[in-house]
Formats: structure tokens, sequence, C-alpha cells
């Protein structure tokens, strides 16, 4: 599937609840079926400190495909994080590079992202970003 | 306070009949800051509507009314705090810039190379970085008094720390986080005996406590304007005349000028020497009217009604299963922090959101002590006045929801 294409399915997933709690509900199964981050990854330069709660990222690259994987110390943060690397992972550097994340917004999530909440989200997507930049030049 | 009483002060506040994502709005926030009666929009709006016009150059009519207003309510946090004058009430920006100006201008004067300075474990950021910048810039020391398991403050510790080194002592007179009610009439006559001046951060206090400066020999008292349900943007530094006189002025600009020649300025006396530039007397005077507000009340009356609800929110909250309060001394003021299990409090916090809680999560601005404590932060509960027994059961009840949604 296409980056878009797993956007849309997960619209289609949260568009089927009308109350927030159900919306909350998912995520939160979302955050606590995430695997677990290998305790390897959870050092210091892997960390992306928010003011609320933590979120650590890390990444690979193997025949020109970037995989992530990440965690976080609340959970709905974990749920987002969680939707971001099914989002994000398994897509070459271009792909994710060209990537509008448009699918934060159309499920109400775009709160967890406003600077001012500074839960770690907004850098972490950046950070996603910057990996991916990182490999495209590795790859010419 | 009966039920009928609370229920006509609800009405001098129209945003507590708001409504968040279509339920209730229960405002738990009042610690990070304080809803505005409508005397006090009232007023802001009277200000630019009736005689907004640059104050103590004027000469015209509008310039002295203007003038007049922000004097008296000068005059009228004088009478509040109980001060000797009223050249000793400077107005600020708030809480922090006030203490800015202290570090600042009582550094100047009074700090050099190898001093310390002593706050508290549980100070706010506020009440922290401005004293570490002091120390960076003149190479001092900060000392810092641990606090029980309580949170409340260790006063032998405080004596040991307390040298010819000592410079200035600044401490919260309540904690933004553990709702502590410090004993700073004991710090301030312990730190006076070796003729040490003591600056309150009075933030947490002033809307919840009467404040008697001259009973409480405090050298410096400072508070911010919206956590008494007056404006943001306005905020007060009391200091003892000999003092301000003994430090030198913290911005420059107008009005904080005698005369000035580019070869030599001379200053203003107090209070208009530490008021550079045009004054907020839009904010002063909409801050004097909420002191205005809350004296009719009566603060004896709001401390009495607000430890009900203390003690009704408390007993509540500690029947829920696996909760910690975090902060639990005997002197405490209207506010709850607290954990349950594991749960993070940030997940807490967006949850009773969405059922209309406000309360706030996560550090509260007082890194230093979270991380003593050795939690990631709490979720903090914080009445005002206007808060209701009923509104404390929809919050425990919409709490109790979220935390088996969450475990």
């Amino acid at each position: 599937m296409t980056i878009d294409e797993i956007q849309e399915e997960i619209i289609e997933e949260f568009n089927m609840f009308d109350d927030w709690m159900d919306k909350y509900a998912m995520l939160i199964d979302l955050g606590n079926s995430l695997d677990p981050l290998d305790d390897k990854y959870k050092v210091p330069q892997n960390i992306i400190e928010g003011c609320q709660s933590r979120v650590w990222l890390n990444a690979d690259l193997k025949d020109g495909i970037v995989t992530f994987q990440g965690e976080s110390d609340a959970v709905l943060v974990k749920g987002i994080v969680s939707l971001l690397i099914k989002v994000l992972s398994g897509h070459t550097p271009a792909e994710i590079l060209d990537t509008d994340l448009y699918f934060i917004e159309k499920i109400g999530l775009r709160e967890h992202l406003s600077p001012t909440r500074s839960n770690g989200l907004l850098a972490m997507i950046k950070q996603m970003k910057l990996f991916a930049l990182a490999y495209k030049s590795v790859n010419g | 306070m009966d039920k009928q009483f609370i229920q006509n002060i609800r009405e001098d506040f129209p945003i507590l009949s708001e409504k968040v994502y279509n339920k209730e709005l229960v405002y738990f926030d009042n610690a990070a800051t304080t809803q505005k009666p409508k005397c006090v929009v009232e007023k802001i709006e009277q200000g630019y509507y009736r005689y907004n016009a640059n104050i103590h150059r004027g000469v015209h009519y509008l310039s002295q009314k203007a003038t007049e207003e922000h004097e008296a309510a000068r005059t009228t946090v004088a009478q509040f705090l109980n001060a000797e004058k009223r050249e000793e009430i400077i107005f600020t920006r708030g809480t922090t810039e006030a203490i800015n100006l202290v570090a600042f201008s009582f550094g100047e004067a009074f700090c050099h190379e190898g001093d310390e300075v002593i706050i508290s474990v549980m100070e706010h950021h506020s009440n922290i970085v401005p004293w570490q910048m002091l120390c960076e810039r003149k190479g001092m020391t900060l000392k810092v008094i641990p606090m029980n398991e309580r949170g409340e403050l260790e006063i032998e510790a405080f004596k040991a720390l307390l040298t010819e080194k000592t410079k200035i002592v600044s401490i919260a007179h309540v904690s933004n986080v553990l709702g502590t009610v410090n004993p700073v009439k004991e710090v301030i006559r312990l730190a006076h005996e070796k003729n040490i001046p003591v600056l309150v951060d009075g933030a947490q206090a002033v809307p919840h406590i009467p404040v008697n400066v001259q009973e409480l020999d405090a050298d410096f008292y400072v508070f911010s304007g919206h956590k008494i349900y007056g404006p943001t943007g306005i905020g007060v530094l009391y200091g003892k005349e000999n003092w301000l006189n003994a430090i030198p002025p913290y911005q420059g600009g107008g009005e904080m000028i005698q005369t000035v020649r580019f070869e030599k300025t001379t200053y203003n006396v107090l209070p208009f020497k530490f008021e550079a530039g045009t004054p907020d007397y839009i904010g002063s005077t909409a801050l004097a009217e909420a002191l205005r507000y809350v004296q009719n009340i009566g603060l004896e009356k709001i401390a009495a009604y607000e430890h009900e609800l203390l003690e009704y929110g408390t007993k509540l909250l500690n029947e829920i299963d696996g909760m910690r309060i975090i902060g639990t001394a005997k002197e405490k003021s209207s506010v709850i922090s607290f954990l349950v299990g594991n749960i993070h409090p940030y997940d807490i916090g967006m949850l009773l959101d969405k059922l209309g809680i406000a309360v706030r999560t996560g550090h509260h601005c007082a890194q230093p002590l979270i991380d003593s404590l050795e939690i990631p932060g709490t979720v903090r509960a914080s009445f005002a006045f206007y808060n209701t027994k009923e509104e404390i059961d929809q919050f425990v009840a919409a709490l109790k929801r979220v935390v088996i949604m969450l475990s």
C-alpha cells in the first residue's frame, strides 16, 4: 500500500466513531499493542524530549526501505506513535519526504501536534523526516 | 458560604457556564490562571472607552483621569498587602518580571563573587532561573532548602544554610505543585536574625490567604494579577522603601528619570524609578478592581470555603485504587497534585479534557521538584472559590472512568 492509502484506511477506521472517548479508546488499544522498543534503542540520542511526555525513536535502512520503531511513556502518545509508524515505516526515503501527513488532521488529533502541547510528537515527525533525508543522501 | 452565595458568585464569571466538547466545563486549573469576574472585564472596557490617555505626562483631562486611576490602583494594592507606603508598590508584568527585577537590581547593588542565594526545592522556574542567572553573572552559589516526604520545608536544614555568605533568601509562600503553605514568617525571622533579606513569591498565596507584608516583615513580596481574578500582563512587586531606594533601576527609559543629559541622567523617585516606559495603567486599574472584588467577599471566607473543597476532594480521590496524592502538608492550599498507579499524567489529563474537566498535567514549571520526587509529573486539580462540591463529584466520576480506560 502507498502511504496515502494507509492514511485513508486510518481515517476510515477512526471516522467510525462519533464519540471522542471511543476514538481515544482506540488510540489506547493501539498504544498498548505497539511492540515495546528494545532497551538498546532507549538511549539518550534516540529520545525526543517533550514538555509533557517522552518519545523514543529509532530508524533503520535496509534495501532502500526505511523502518521505524518507537515508544512513549504516555499511552495516548504511544497510540499516535504507532499510527505514524504504520504510515511511514516500510517506504523509501523519497516517499517519506514527499508525504503530507493529512490523516492527523482528518481524525481530529491535530491538537496533539500543536507546538504548545509539546509532547514530543511534532519533534518526532520532524525527526522521521530527517532520518529519511539522511538515508536519501546515503542512497545518493 | 452557602450554595446560593456560590451560585451568585458563579454568575459573575460568564466563562463558567461555557460548554466544552458539548459538556459542562469544570475548571480546575486555577493555579495556572483564574477566570475573571464581569467587573474586571468591565473595568478594562471602561478604561479604553472612557479615560484612555498616557499617564503622568499629559496636561489634558483624560491624562489626569488615567493617572488618578493608575495611582489609586497603587493605593488599593498597598492596602491589600498592608504595605506601609504606597510608594513601596511597583507595577510589573507579573511575578516573573518582579523576581527578575529584584535578582538583577539587588544583585547589582549587593552581590559579589562567592556569595550565596537560598531558594527551596519546591520553587517555580520563575523563582529559580533569575537567581541562577545572577549566580552565573556574579560567580555565586545557589543553595536549596530541602523538604520532607509530606512536602514541607526542612527548617533545621534551612538554618544550617544561612551563613555570612548568604545575600538573599527567595521562597514561595505557597507551592504551585504541592499546595504547601510555607512558614514564611518563620523563614523571614530566621533570615533577619542574620540581617539577610527575604523575597516571598506570593503568586499562589494572595488569591487564597490574607497577606500582610508588615506582619510577615517581608523585604520583597511579589504576585501576578491573573492568578487573583485580574488581567494578564500585570503584577506587583512590593519592596520595603529602604531596599527599593538602595538598589539601582532595572530598566531605563521614560517615566523612570528625573533629568536626562547625555553626560548624566538622574533617576526618578519611588515608585517611578522602577516603572520605565508607559505602564499598563489599564491592567493596574483592572487589577485593583479584582482585589476589591476579592476583598468584598473576604479572604478569610474564601480560605475557609476553599479548604472545605480541598478536604472534600482529597477524601474522594483517596477512595480511588492506586491514588497517590503528591503533597500532604499540614498547612495546604486548595491544590491537589496526584498520580494513579503507573498511568502517565498526560494520558489522564487528555481524557479528562474530553470529558469537560480542565486540569493541568506535567511538571508545572517546577522540574527540579518533580525530578526530586522521581515521578514523570503530576495531574493537578486546583480549586477557586467559584468551584463547587458538585464539580468535584463530576471530576471524580470522570477520573474513575478514565482510570478504567487506561488500566
